[in-house]
């Protein structure tokens, strides 16, 4: 059984404005000891994601449903008080920013000790040596004088160290990781990096890493789910994410980072746009608008996640046939740009992928311009 | 830390060289009031009026005077003597300085947890009807004048004139001896001193726990899978009230000055009243004893505000 198995996961926040759809229905799962990492670009919906099993975005205005099965408990379902329990004991977070994310008046080793005995029965001079050794495994020197220290007193990437000893303080079987190398500086992300890998071999414990940067998840993860406007658009292992990506979206975010395989003066093309807006999505593929591939049937039908014909756990949500998706990739990696791929690749006004369409919904076509004139109007 | 509080402390001496030349040359060159002519009485001679001024030194040039003035409430804590009555400015003060004490720091306590808990519930309940009423009521009590608000609770409450006499009302203080005597007397003058006060620090409580609320290491907090309880009170409201402990700490220093309007309804002889009534009187000297007092303790507590930051908040130093 899997440790961590998120089904159908819906999350919408009621606001002013208009419902946001923040996660429309997003299926993973995660083994004991297995890396996953959720990319995608900011507003894609994998911060709410990791919150969500978390219970962190419980409140008023939102709307969750599906299922979070957690060692088979269903966590969506939970009470109040057994998601505290489990929350920073057998499920634990690290935050994107450590600058902020400890709190500036308690000594390191108060905010440590108080994680430990949050979940154990122990005395504090106990609970004061379990956060000496964490300090000490994440690498902090002189761990025994620096737990009187205030978080200011530690530069970023101590800081950082300071919130994964306190994550797995508790021996954590998963570790949920939002954007743990943002805020740093490149070197000190190679290190926490490395630190969380060499964590996980020692602890056994299981990561989903949250992260906008490929280069991240290239480092560490297993398995990769690209998310984009609330779903995710490709799943598949690490390496036939970087070799045989198979949704334009994840053909955008590769080219989009510099290589040291490719020549130097090769450009990075960013994707254009913006990413959608969650309370007004475009129909049909949330990504059309961005899409340089696009065609009309694609304004309309509402493409599933489905497996790939290679098989493995590498499944896309794309209407553009297969076969027309791996002649525009193999023009890619020839350097072409998404023009000159297109020129080169026929791709048909109607071509549609199937079994993307058949398990999706066709939505009644929206005349274009009076969606913008409804935006404009909103404003 | 020593350094910064010795350079503080030089600074205040500066301030207050200069509040007490402003206010000695405000009471003694602007007012037509001749204090000569207070002293001496109804239609008095041009002689008694040389003599007295000679005798209270009003016949030497200003500078002289002011040098006098300053030798004196350096040397001696001499605030003068007030030309009315000729007693000492300094006993006058330090005769009523507990009554206002005893007042200003009840209701301040009544004040700091009454409105750091109500900010605090409407913050956990915000937008909640809970939330609306303290809200609303916050804003009739910060709206609401002090003497309106005092005379309405004498109307009500007094033993004497109240619609329900279940408190002591006005003069009451002083008809009482002995420090838990007057406890009970003191329950009014309390509730009509510290209600303004009390809803305006619950607002200031409310806003900024709100704010810190969504900080990132509260969020932290709760990922630790602490009790809301203990996310809110030892995460959220430790941060949230080191600026409602700096407000405290300058509203205390003006009240001590006098709580003018609040002495005056309920007839407590303190330092507020002492400065009414002088100014009633056109009695200059104790009028600028009082201003000078009340400048030294507003001062002090911005200095002790500023040493106590230092221990609220570790990232602050000197």
């Amino acid at each position: 059984m899997a440790l961590l198995e998120v089904r159908d996961l819906k999350v919408h926040f009621d606001t002013e404005d208009g419902t946001v759809h923040a996660l429309d229905g997003i299926s993973y799962t995660v083994d004991a000891g297995q890396v996953l990492g959720i990319v995608g670009e900011s507003g894609s919906g994998k911060s709410v994601s990791s919150l969500t099993i978390m219970g962190l975005t419980r409140s008023r205005n939102a709307r969750i449903s599906g299922e979070v099965l957690f060692d088979g408990r269903d966590l969506i379902a939970a009470s109040d008080a057994d998601l505290r329990k489990l929350r920073g004991d057998d499920i634990a977070m690290i935050f994107q920013d450590p600058l902020s994310s400890l709190h500036p008046f308690y000594r390191i080793g108060t905010q440590l000790v108080e994680a430990v005995r949050a979940h154990r029965d122990v005395s504090k001079a106990k609970a004061m040596d379990r956060a000496v050794e964490m300090l000490g495994l994440v690498g902090i020197p002189e761990p025994r004088r620096r737990v009187d220290a205030y978080p200011h007193e530690f530069s970023g990437g101590m800081r950082q160290r300071v919130m994964i000893a306190m994550a797995l303080i508790n021996d954590p079987k998963l570790l949920i990781a939002d954007e743990p190398t943002t805020a740093l500086d490149v070197t000190v992300q190679a290190q926490i990096l490395e630190l969380i890998d060499r964590l996980r071999t020692e602890l056994d414990t299981a990561i989903v890493m949250i992260t906008h940067d490929l280069g991240v998840v290239a480092e560490v993860t297993d398995d990769i789910a690209v998310m984009y406007a609330g779903r995710i658009v490709e799943y598949a292992d690490k390496e036939t994410i970087f070799a045989n990506p198979e949704h334009p979206y994840t053909w955008g975010l590769l080219r989009s980072i510099p290589r040291l395989d490719l020549p130097r003066d090769e450009p990075l093309v960013p994707i254009q746009g913006r990413p959608p807006s969650l309370i007004l999505k475009p129909a049909g593929c949330s990504f059309h608008p961005r899409c340089p591939y696009v065609r009309a049937a694609h304004k309309r039908i509402d493409p599933q996640l489905v497996a790939t014909a290679e098989g493995g756990r590498h499944s896309v949500a794309c209407l553009l046939p297969p076969p027309t998706r791996q002649a525009l990739w193999a023009e890619l990696q020839q350097g072409a740009t998404p023009d000159g791929a297109l020129e080169r690749v026929d791709v048909p006004e109607e071509a549609v992928d199937v079994e993307a369409a058949e398990a999706g919904t066709v939505v009644e076509e929206t005349e274009p311009a009076k969606v913008k004139e409804d935006t404009e109007a909103a404003r | 830390m020593g350094p910064y509080i010795i350079r503080r402390l030089l600074y205040m001496v500066v301030v207050l060289l200069f509040v007490t030349a402003i206010t000695f040359l405000i009471f003694f060159v602007l007012p037509t009031a001749d204090p000569a002519a207070l002293r001496a009485g109804r239609s008095p001679t041009p002689e008694t009026l040389a003599a007295i001024r000679e005798q209270l030194g009003l016949d030497k040039p200003l500078p002289v005077q002011f040098w006098l003035y300053l030798k004196a409430l350096v040397l001696h804590f001499d605030f003068g003597n007030s030309f009315v009555n000729n007693v000492d400015v300094r006993s006058l003060i330090f005769d009523r300085l507990p009554n206002t004490l005893f007042l200003i720091v009840g209701a301040a306590i009544l004040w700091f947890i009454g409105g750091v808990t109500i900010g605090t519930i409407s913050a956990v309940k915000r937008g909640t009807v809970l939330d609306r009423a303290a809200m609303g009521t916050a804003l009739v009590a910060i709206s609401a004048p002090v003497y309106w608000f005092g005379l309405v609770s004498l109307y009500l409450f007094a033993s004497d004139i109240g619609r329900f006499p279940v408190f002591p009302g006005s003069g009451a203080y002083q008809d009482a001896h002995g420090f838990f005597a007057k406890i009970p007397t003191l329950i009014l003058p309390w509730i009509v001193l510290a209600a303004a006060f009390a809803a305006v620090y619950a607002r200031l409580t409310r806003s900024n726990l709100l704010e810190v609320m969504s900080e990132d290491y509260v969020r932290t907090a709760r990922a630790k899978g602490l009790t809301e309880r203990r996310v809110v009170v030892r995460h959220g409201l430790r941060a949230a009230i080191t600026p409602v402990v700096t407000v405290l700490g300058l509203d205390l220093g003006i009240l001590v000055g006098g709580a003018i309007l609040t002495e005056s309804v309920f007839g407590i002889p303190g330092i507020g009243r002492l400065s009414f009534d002088a100014i009633q009187r056109g009695d200059l000297v104790t009028v600028q004893g009082c201003t000078l007092f009340l400048a030294f303790a507003v001062v002090f507590m911005n200095l002790v505000v500023d040493i106590l930051y230092a221990f609220l908040d570790p990232r602050v130093r000197y």
